[in-house]
């Protein structure tokens, strides 16, 4: 998809008014965090095993250019081929061409992150070959032409109602009198729309959560089990992933799932974890005949080695959006890209550039939760602050916003001139403000005194204060006066 | 594409100085394929393992039955295909073909890969995993993977003695059995499977039955030699 991150003040805006939005939010916010903790309070060993998980990473990522070879070699010697793909035009191409030598007019995807990185569905289409995503929430969102808004719960952003609506536009063959007043009828619409495209696809096209370089395996995480009949059934797979994904052995992987759905959804174990080996072999009954990687870059081996290679570390599972104030706040569309939250302000400056992205690092209050909660640790605060700073040297920040951070800090650095502005300022607005103790709206303060009043200072600062042996008197006069 | 791969590994190359730093910890890590920390939860006796799988499978929604040889697993079948009103048809895996199904004759039993129109599947397991109640299939002639996605319920037989305590140990089993040199073990399918389908993606209201079995059940036979 073209990334609107440009606009994500004015996205921002609108998703805070709309209500239904909020709704949604709200409930993500009190479902996931706690499902996670419960999760996490099951298993003694959850905090060292998040542990052992980074330091698997750690060494990936020392070592990807020896592993991605193994990997490879593994899957040749298992029937299968690994295209490497430079860009997503690369990669679009290679998937568009596998299928055309295929014959194939349908192919049924299961989810994928690399999918909407690189807009697949589009190319495919325009290249006269039908997409069907098999995931349910993936499959309301295609219905409704929309990017996911979550990485894990892709049409976390909508009510029965609009999925109702939607089904009733899209599925005009059948009954317009039928009852879709529950979740249930819904996804048994869904699944039955679905049976028959798993049954006919002549291509399956999944993601990976993992490739194994001892094996040559991908790994396939899902609840619903969309993504088993996309690969069991039709007579080519064809994986998408992302070169970051590799993991060394199968003992490295089970310690990743076992804080995999931990993490996203509070499961102990997502319901289906599937390990996919190459081509069917000669006796088996089913299976494809055609395995295909395609391994994309895309700007990810240019972050090894920068201040932002740990953010490779990354496996998709959704707690640093779960638990951020600001996408818990906006939601997942108003980031402008298939990415959102802490891991998406880090990684989409990575991918698209920093000159498209560079609101994407300020939409965070570093309080740190989505670090305190990422079972890879990966330090999202530093990282935006990164972010923040690169572009502040780029002189490529508004002039405005520069000069006055310049200003700041040139007062920052004398503290004596600094005490001295500060307690005239101070002076001023406890003035201006002794009639009512508060401001409902004040210059230069639009962004505070829009949502909520400011309280006037009682006419002198902290430091002051202080010095003239007020410590230990919080007297509690102003807050007698302005009971909260 | 060739280039595209010279181009990416060169990339990582220069990134990660690799003249200055033989990946001989990296080779080591795939021939020794190094156990890391494994949860405590599933260390007991075979007895509690099979509990502890039991229990756990019960709290993602599968259920159990349990039964003292080969023999009893296609009464177990009717059994709990009547008790939930279910059609008396069932697509038999190849792996238990070899039971004596000739004592429900009121079973309709089907073979080969499974179909659209199927209502129920049985197939074996190869392990389960006490730890988190996760049932593992392998691809193969005697078990083809449609079986354990397609119908709308689905029937898995597992041997008490397959149980083990954690992922690990069913790996260790799966490459002492076919391929102590590492080489070629896998099947082309591994599937971990730990309770039955579900979704919540409307609303956030949890459904099962999405793609996958709406319901799973699972028989354990202490004494599958017999
Ligand atoms: S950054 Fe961490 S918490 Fe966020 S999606 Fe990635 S692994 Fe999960």
């Amino acid at each position: 998809m073209e990334p609107t991150t440009r606009q994500f003040k004015d996205n921002a805006k609108e998703a805070l008014v709309d209500a239904q939005l909020q709704d949604a939010l709200a409930k993500l916010g009190r479902g996931f965090p706690l499902r996670r903790l419960e999760a996490a309070a099951r298993l003694p060993e959850f905090e060292a095993l998040r542990d052992e998980a980074r330091e698997i990473k750690n060494h990936v990522l020392d070592n990807l250019d020896f592993y991605l070879e193994a990997y490879e070699a593994k899957v040749v010697a298992s029937g299968g081929q690994v295209h490497w793909c430079k860009d997503a035009e690369d990669a679009r191409r290679t998937i568009a061409e596998i299928c055309q030598k295929a014959g194939a007019k349908t192919v049924t995807k299961s989810k994928s992150m690399i999918g909407e990185e690189i807009s697949i569905n589009d190319y495919l289409e325009d290249a006269g070959i039908t997409p069907v995503e098999t995931d349910l929430g993936e499959y309301i969102i295609q219905l409704r032409r929309e990017p996911p808004s979550h990485i894990i719960a892709p049409a976390i952003h909508l009510s029965m109602g609009q999925v109702e609506e939607t089904f009733r536009e899209s599925h005009q063959d059948l009954d317009p009198a039928r009852s879709l007043d529950e979740p249930r009828k819904l996804l048994e619409e869904a699944r039955n729309k679905l049976r028959t495209e798993f049954l006919g696809a002549d291509v399956g096209l999944t993601g990976a959560n993992m490739l194994i370089a001892e094996t040559g395996s991908n790994v396939l995480v899902t609840n619903e089990g969309n993504a088993d009949l996309t690969y069991s059934l039709p007579r080519v797979h064809i994986v998408m992933a992302s070169l970051e994904k590799i993991v060394p052995t199968l003992e490295d992987a089970s310690t990743i799932l076992r804080v995999l759905a931990r993490s996203a959804t509070g499961q102990d174990m997502s319901v289906y974890t599937t390990f996919c080996t190459g081509v069917r072999r000669p006796e088996d009954l089913d299976g494809p005949d055609e395995y295909h990687v395609v391994l994309l870059d895309n700007g990810r081996s240019q972050l090894i080695g920068t201040e932002f290679h740990e953010m490779l570390r990354c496996i998709r599972c959704g707690a640093c959006l779960n638990h951020c104030p600001v996408y818990r706040s906006v939601g997942g569309h108003a980031y402008g890209w298939v990415y959102s939250g802490p891991m998406g302000a880090v990684l989409i400056p990575g991918l698209i550039g920093m000159d498209e992205a560079a609101e994407l690092p300020n939409a965070s209050t570093l309080c740190g939760r989505c670090e305190s909660v990422c079972p890879m640790r990966i330090p999202l605060p530093k990282m935006l602050r990164a972010w923040r700073q690169k572009h502040y040297e780029s002189k490529r920040s508004g002039a405005l916003g520069r000069w006055m951070l310049g200003a700041w800090a040139a007062l920052a650095r004398r503290p004596k001139l600094y005490r001295r502005m500060m307690g005239l300022g101070v002076a001023i607005l406890g003035q201006m403000g002794r009639r009512h103790g508060r401001f409902r709206r004040l210059p230069f303060a639009g962004g505070w005194t829009g949502g909520r009043d400011l309280p006037a200072p009682n006419g002198d600062t902290f430091v002051a204060q202080w010095h003239r042996g007020a410590r230990g008197d919080a007297s509690g006069d102003w807050l007698r006066k302005n009971p909260p | 594409m060739t280039d595209a791969r010279r181009e990416i590994l060169g990339t990582l190359r220069s990134a990660l100085n690799r003249n200055q730093r033989p990946p001989n910890a990296a080779r080591r890590r795939l021939t020794e394929h190094p156990v890391n920390l494994v949860p405590g939860r599933g260390q007991a006796d075979p007895e509690t393992q099979v509990g502890l799988f039991s229990n756990e499978a019960i709290r993602v929604e599968a259920t159990i039955s349990r039964i003292d040889d080969m023999a009893g697993v296609p009464g177990a079948v009717s059994k709990y295909l009547v008790e939930n009103n279910l059609p008396a048809e069932i697509r038999v895996s190849p792996s238990l073909q070899g039971v004596p199904w000739t004592g429900q004759p009121m079973l309709n039993l089907t073979d080969g890969i499974a179909q659209g129109s199927d209502s129920a599947s049985i197939s074996r397991a190869f392990g389960g995993v006490a730890e988190t109640g996760t049932l593992v299939f392998l691809s193969g002639p005697e078990n083809p993977t449609t079986l354990n996605f397609v119908p709308p319920i689905h029937i898995a037989v597992i041997a008490a003695t397959d149980i083990d305590g954690d992922y690990e140990a069913v790996w260790a089993r799966l490459r002492a059995q076919f391929g102590p040199e590492s080489a070629d073990f896998m099947p082309r399918t591994v599937n971990w499977i730990t309770g039955p389908s579900r979704t919540a993606d409307i609303e956030q209201t949890l459904l099962l039955g999405a793609h996958g079995p709406q319901q799973l059940h699972i028989i354990i036979v202490d004494d599958p030699e017999t």
